[in-house]
C-alpha cells in the first residue's frame, strides 16, 4: 500500500494546466493522483493518508533549478550534494541540474553516475546532472555526450567557461540534436571581460574596479543565437544580464531560432550600486548591471523572452568571500532565497502573478529541460511546492542547509515562504523543522 | 559643525570640501617644521604607527615616515617581501595580527582597490590609504590641492586637467573628487582606451588633443604612464604616446597663457613629460613632494584626534593627545 498525501484546501497554482483556484490536491505514491474539489472525501478512506492544510497557501507543482552548482566532487567543505540538495528542498526546489564544473570536472559517464548515486542517497531534491560541452571544460574536444545521457546527463554545459570557439559550439550544438538535449552556454567573450570585476560603468570607474561591459555577454548571445540558426541545435542562455541581450533573444525567437534563457534572481533584483564598498556578496560573473538592464530583464519575464528563472547557486567558503574584491570568487547563493526574490521583486511589485513565477520557476525549466514534473497533471510525479506569497521574513544565511553563506540578502526583509516541499511523494521539507 | 575625519582617511570622495579644506588649512602649519634645524615635535609621541606597503613605493612611503618622524611617533615598515604576507598570509590575518599589538595607525599601500577599506572595516586603528588599486591615493590629491593653492592662492573655479592614463591611475581619482569638491573645474585628456569608458559621468570634460588641454588650463597634472600599459595594448608605442600626448616645451609655448605642471612622480622623462617641462619654470613638481609631507603630518595629527586650532601651538608642542586612549577627552 503505497503513501498518501492530501493537501487540502491550498490555492492550487498549475499553468500547464491553465488552474488557479482552490483545490484539494491527492498524491499516491510517487505520482499526482488527482486535483480537484471534492476529493477530500473519498481519499479519507485511504489507508495512511496524510493531510497537510494548505488553506491560505499556494500549491503548485515542485520548483526545478536549472543552473545550480553542488561542488561535489572536489570542494566537499563548500557544498555538497547532500546539503545542496536539502538547501533545494528548503527553498521549494523539487529537482535541480547540477553543473559540471566540479573536480574532477563532470565530463564522462562515470562522474555522471557518480552524481546520481549521491543524490539517491541524500534523498532530498532530485539531482540531474549536466555534463561538459568539452573535455576537461578546456573548450577543445567534444566530450561524450551519449554516453553521458545515457548515464542521466539532461543538458551540456561549459558553465563559468565560456566556449571561446565558435567551431566548438557549433559542433557542440549540432552533436547535441542526436540525443535532444539543450547546450547551455555562459556567454561571456573572454578577450573582453578578462579581468574584470563588476558591470562597467560609472561605478566602476568610481571604485577602480576593472568592468566587465555589457557587449562581452551580447557578443556571445548573438553568436550562439546564430550558431543555433545555423545548426538547428537548441542553445539555452544561462544567466542573461543586460538589455541587449534580451533584445537579441527577441530578435532571434522572433525568427524562429531554437534558442532559450534564463535569468537568475539577483539579476532581476539588484544592481551595481549593491558593489558600493566592495561587498564581495555582490560580486557574480555575470555582474550585477544598472537599473535599466533590471527593468529590461524583469519585462523580459514578463512578456516570455526569458523562458526561466534559475538560481546560478554558487557557494563559497565564507574566508574565500572575505578578501580585497578583486580577489573575491564570483558567485552568490540562491538556493534558499529565490522563491522570496522573485515573489518580492516580480510579484509584489506587480510585474507578474503568482502563476507567471510558478511557470518561469517550474513548468518552463521542465518542458526546457525535457525533464518530469512541472505539472500536477494525474501521472505527473508527486512533486509539489506548497507556499505562502506574502509572509514576510528576514533574511538570516546562519539559518540556512547550504554550507554557503555568501548572499547579498542579507539582513533584507522578503515576502513568501516556502511551507513543504513533496518530492516524489515525500515531505522532502517542512517549514520549521 | 562637526568637521572631524573620523577614523580613517580612505579616498577624497567621502569628503566633503569643509574637510578638505580642513586637511590643507592644518597642513600649513606643519610646513614650517620641516624647515627648522631639528624638524621634530612632539605631537604623536607614544603613538605606534605601521606603514604597511604591499607595493613597492620609494616616495609615498618615505614622505609617511617623515610626517610620522617629525610628530614623534614610533613607526615601523612592513613591506610585503619579506613579510609572513609573502608566504600567502591573507589581508584579513595580517590585520588581525597588526590589531594584536596593539597599534595606533596603519598606512596602507595595496594593489587591489578598496583594500585600505577593507582594513579599516576590520580593525580599530585609524586606517590611511596610501593608495588603493587604481581607486583612490587620497594624500597625493590633497598634496596636489595643497600646492595648486600655494601657488594660485585659491581653487575656486581653477581650471586643472590631468593628462595621462586615467582608467589605472588612483592619483587621477583623488584629484578629480578633491578638486571638483573645492570649486575647480577638472579636465580630462588621453588615449580614449586609457580613459573610463563612463569617465562623461564624473562631472569633468574631456580633451581629446592634449592641445586643446593645455589651451584650456590653468595647471595640468601629468601622469606617470606604466610602460606595461603598451603590451597590455591599450596603446601602440610610447614613442607615438609621447608625440601625441606628451607635454612638451613646444606645445606649451603655443599656449596663450602660463599653464603650471605637476607629477605624481616617478616620471618617464621622454614620455609623457619632456625633460625640459620637468626642469621648466613652470614646474612645481618639487615643491609637490616638499608638501606631501605637511599634508601627511595633517592628516596624521587630525586623525589621531588633533584639534585644528590647536594645529599651530602643536607646533611648540601641546595641543594634541599623543596616543589613542585620551581621544576626544577633551
Amino acid at each position: 500500500m503505497s503513501k498518501s498525501i492530501l493537501l487540502q484546501g491550498g490555492r492550487v497554482v498549475d499553468p500547464s494546466q491553465k488552474i488557479d483556484r482552490v483545490a484539494d490536491v491527492l498524491l499516491v505514491g510517487d505520482t499526482v493522483e488527482a486535483v480537484g474539489e471534492r476529493i477530500a472525501e473519498s481519499a479519507q478512506a485511504r489507508e495512511g493518508l496524510e493531510t497537510i492544510d494548505c488553506r491560505g497557501l499556494v500549491v503548485s507543482p515542485g520548483f526545478i533549478d536549472v543552473h545550480c552548482h553542488l561542488r561535489e566532487p572536489g570542494r566537499e567543505e563548500v557544498e555538497t550534494i547532500a546539503s545542496g540538495a536539502r538547501a533545494a528542498a528548503a527553498g521549494g526546489f523539487t529537482a535541480v541540474c547540477a553543473m559540471p564544473n566540479t573536480d574532477p570536472v563532470t565530463d564522462n559517464q562515470a562522474a555522471v553516475g557518480f552524481i546520481i548515486r549521491q543524490a539517491t542517497l541524500a534523498n532530498a531534491a532530485r539531482v540531474y546532472p549536466i555534463g561538459a560541452i568539452s573535455v576537461g571544460q578546456r573548450g577543445e574536444s567534444l566530450a561524450e555526450f551519449g554516453e553521458m545521457v545515457a548515464a542521466g546527463a539532461v543538458a551540456v554545459s561549459d558553465d563559468g567557461k565560456p566556449v571561446a570557439s565558435a567551431h566548438l559550439m557549433r559542433t557542440a550544438l549540432e552533436y547535441a540534436r542526436t540525443f535532444g538535449i539543450p547546450v547551455a552556454d555562459h556567454c561571456e567573450e573572454p578577450t573582453l571581460a578578462k579581468g574584470g570585476a563588476m558591470n562597467e560603468g560609472v561605478v566602476s570607474a568610481r571604485l577602480g574596479l576593472k568592468g566587465v561591459p555589457s557587449e562581452a555577454e551580447e557578443i556571445m548571445a548573438i553568436r550562439d543565437i546564430l550558431l543555433a540558426r545555423r545548426t538547428g541545435g537548441h542553445v539555452h542562455l544561462c544567466h542573461m544580464s543586460t538589455r541587449g541581450s534580451v533584445e537579441l533573444i527577441r530578435w532571434g525567437k522572433e525568427r524562429g531560432i531554437n534558442v532559450t534563457a534564463e535569468v537568475c534572481p539577483h539579476h532581476i533584483s539588484l544592481t551595481e550600486d549593491a558593489v558600493e564598498g566592495y561587498n564581495t556578496n555582490a560580486k557574480m560573473n555575470p555582474p550585477l548591471r544598472t537599473t535599466d538592464d533590471v527593468a529590461a530583464l524583469q519585462e523580459a519575464v514578463r512578456d516570455g523572452t526569458i523562458d526561466l528563472i534559475a538560481t546560478d547557486h554558487a557557494p563559497h567558503h565564507y574566508d574565500e568571500k572575505e578578501r580585497e574584491f578583486a580577489d573575491a570568487p564570483n558567485g552568490i547563493i540562491g538556493l534558499e532565497t529565490a522563491l522570496a526574490v522573485n515573489l518580492t521583486w516580480l510579484v509584489a511589485s506587480g510585474i507578474i502573478d503568482v502563476s507567471t513565477l510558478v511557470e518561469k520557476m517550474s513548468c518552463a525549466p521542465a518542458r526546457v529541460f525535457h525533464l518530469p514534473g512541472g505539472s500536477l497533471r494525474r501521472g505527473s510525479p508527486a512533486d509539489v511546492t506548497v507556499f505562502t506569497p506574502d509572509e514576510q521574513w528576514v533574511v538570516d544565511p546562519a539559518r540556512f542547509r547550504s554550507k554557503g553563506r555568501n548572499t547579498p540578502y542579507t539582513g533584507k526583509t522578503l515576502r513568501g515562504r516556502v511551507r513543504s516541499t513533496i518530492v516524489g511523494g515525500r515531505v522532502a521539507h517542512r517549514d520549521g523543522a | 559643525m562637526n568637521l572631524s575625519l573620523g577614523k580613517d582617511l580612505l579616498g577624497l570622495e567621502p569628503l566633503s570640501g569643509e574637510q578638505i579644506r580642513l586637511i590643507l588649512d592644518t597642513a600649513e602649519p606643519f610646513k614650517e617644521i620641516s624647515e627648522r634645524a631639528i624638524k621634530k615635535v612632539p605631537t604623536l609621541r607614544g603613538a605606534t604607527i605601521v606603514n604597511l606597503f604591499f607595493e613597492a613605493s620609494t616616495r609615498t612611503r618615505v614622505s609617511f615616515e617623515f610626517a610620522e618622524k617629525r610628530l614623534s611617533a614610533d613607526t615601523v615598515n612592513v613591506a610585503a617581501s619579506g613579510s609572513s604576507v609573502s608566504k600567502g598570509e591573507t589581508l584579513v590575518d595580517t590585520a588581525r595580527n597588526l590589531e594584536a599589538m596593539r597599534i595606533d595607525m596603519v598606512v596602507i599601500r595595496h594593489g587591489a582597490s578598496g583594500a585600505a577599506q577593507f582594513l579599516a572595516e576590520r580593525i580599530e586603528s585609524n586606517v590611511i590609504n596610501a593608495g588603493d588599486g587604481t581607486h583612490e591615493h587620497p594624500t597625493q590629491g590633497l598634496l596636489d590641492l595643497l600646492t595648486l593653492r600655494d601657488h594660485f592662492g585659491k581653487l575656486d573655479g581653477l581650471k586643472v586637467c590631468i593628462v595621462g592614463d586615467v582608467l589605472h591611475s588612483r592619483v587621477a581619482r583623488s584629484n578629480i573628487w578633491g578638486l571638483t569638491k573645492m570649486g575647480a573645474e577638472v579636465g580630462i585628456c588621453g588615449p580614449r582606451s586609457l580613459l573610463p569608458n563612463a569617465i562623461d559621468e564624473l562631472g569633468v570634460t574631456v580633451f581629446d588633443r592634449v592641445e586643446a588641454a593645455i589651451e584650456w588650463a590653468d595647471a595640468l597634472n601629468v601622469l606617470r604612464l606604466q610602460l606595461e600599459r603598451m603590451t597590455a595594448g591599450y596603446i601602440p608605442s610610447l614613442r607615438e604616446y609621447n608625440r601625441v600626448f606628451g607635454v612638451s616645451r613646444e606645445r606649451l609655448e603655443r599656449a596663450p597663457h602660463e599653464v603650471l605642471i605637476l607629477h605624481p612622480g616617478p616620471m618617464n622623462r621622454g614620455v609623457e613629460i619632456d625633460s625640459d617641462v620637468a626642469d621648466g619654470p613652470f614646474s612645481v613638481i618639487l615643491d609637490q613632494v616638499t608638501n606631501g609631507v605637511a599634508v601627511r603630518m595633517a592628516v596624521l595629527y587630525l586623525l589621531s584626534g588633533g584639534r585644528p586650532e590647536l594645529a599651530e601651538a602643536a607646533k611648540s608642542g601641546g595641543g594634541s593627545p599623543s596616543a589613542k586612549g585620551k581621544r576626544g577627552d577633551e
